[in-house]
């Protein structure tokens, strides 16, 4: 089963990454605000249902994906 | 004194560790690859390395704090032995959970090598007992994640219970944004657990030891160690 891990910061958190891609957009006069920048997971794991796919994936973050301290994750279940 | 230097694939401190250690202070030091799963009979101290463990993939020190040493270290610690992170060491400390807290890239958004002002807050340590709280130290830092944070409570927890060991200052030792590199939360540089016996920070004493390194600032840390262990 395709599982999509998205993991961003939590709100608050510096994003120097982001401010720095926003500093960039600027510099093409793009107006854009509040750019942060996540990460994606994609993975194929063996699961009998989306249940149980996504509580693996949410084992996954527990476990390494995810560090609670800074960032937060949302699982998706692509089938 | 025995001490153990775990090197994982993209340790480039590890060196500075062990010359440290073994050359300068003379110390029986042990360099211990990655997928070791027991630390050297009879190790005293832990020098956890600084570098670019795994290419800092996913998280600077989060696939390191998983590798096999990592376990013992953990035992070794529970136990009351000390261990000590150095830049990507300290990151890895706290991706193992064995400190509290996250290093988020520099506010600056640079990488940032230069000499840095410490103020000693706290002496009552293992590492630090050879200095007097309030003074003022000088060691290189060189890294690109070092701005610690931690959630308000933590925060305020680890401050209530003395914590934080190094803060970022001015040579008088004056704390404030400005005097603060990398934007880490309260200034902060290198912070304790609750025993006492883990310590990680960003700057690197152990680059302090020999004049020909431009400094001796981080030596009385070794001193200190050493006196921990005459002691014991």
């Amino acid at each position: 089963m395709k599982v999509r891990v998205l993991v961003s910061l939590k709100s608050g958190i510096l994003d120097p990454q982001g401010k720095a891609v926003e500093q960039g957009l600027h510099g093409f006069d793009f107006q854009v605000d509040h750019v942060r920048i996540g990460r994606l997971i994609e993975m194929d794991l063996p699961a009998a249902s989306a249940e149980d796919a996504k509580a693996q994936a949410q084992a996954m973050c527990d476990k390494l994906l995810v560090n609670p301290v800074m960032e937060k994750a949302v699982i998706e279940v692509l089938g | 004194m025995r001490v153990a230097v775990p090197v994982f694939p993209g340790s480039n401190c590890d060196h500075d560790a062990l010359h440290a250690c073994g050359t300068v202070m003379g110390w029986d030091t042990i360099p211990v690859w990655h997928q070791e799963t027991a630390l050297p009979a009879n190790t005293d101290l832990v020098f956890v390395p600084g570098g670019f463990s795994y290419g800092d993939y996913l998280r600077c020190g989060a696939i390191a704090a998983l590798s096999p040493i990592m376990g013992d270290i953990k035992r070794h610690a529970e136990n009351g032995g000390l261990v000590f992170g150095v830049c990507n060491g300290f990151q890895i400390l706290c991706e193992a959970h064995l400190l509290p807290g996250a290093l988020l890239r520099n506010d600056t958004l640079r990488f940032i090598h230069k000499w840095v002002h410490l103020r000693v807050e706290r002496n009552s340590l293992p590492f630090t007992s050879s200095l007097k709280a309030g003074q003022v130290i000088c060691v290189p830092m060189a890294h690109a994640e070092g701005n610690y944070t931690l959630d308000e409570g933590g925060l305020a927890d680890l401050e209530a219970r003395n914590g934080v060991a190094f803060r970022y200052c001015d040579a008088a030792g004056a704390v404030g944004e400005d005097h603060t590199p990398n934007g880490a939360a309260n200034a902060i540089a290198g912070i304790t657990n609750l025993r006492g016996n883990v310590l990680g920070m960003m700057p690197h004493p152990e680059r302090a030891v020999e004049a020909a390194m431009g400094g001796l600032d981080g030596l009385p840390i070794f001193q200190s160690l050493a006196a921990a262990f005459t002691k014991a």
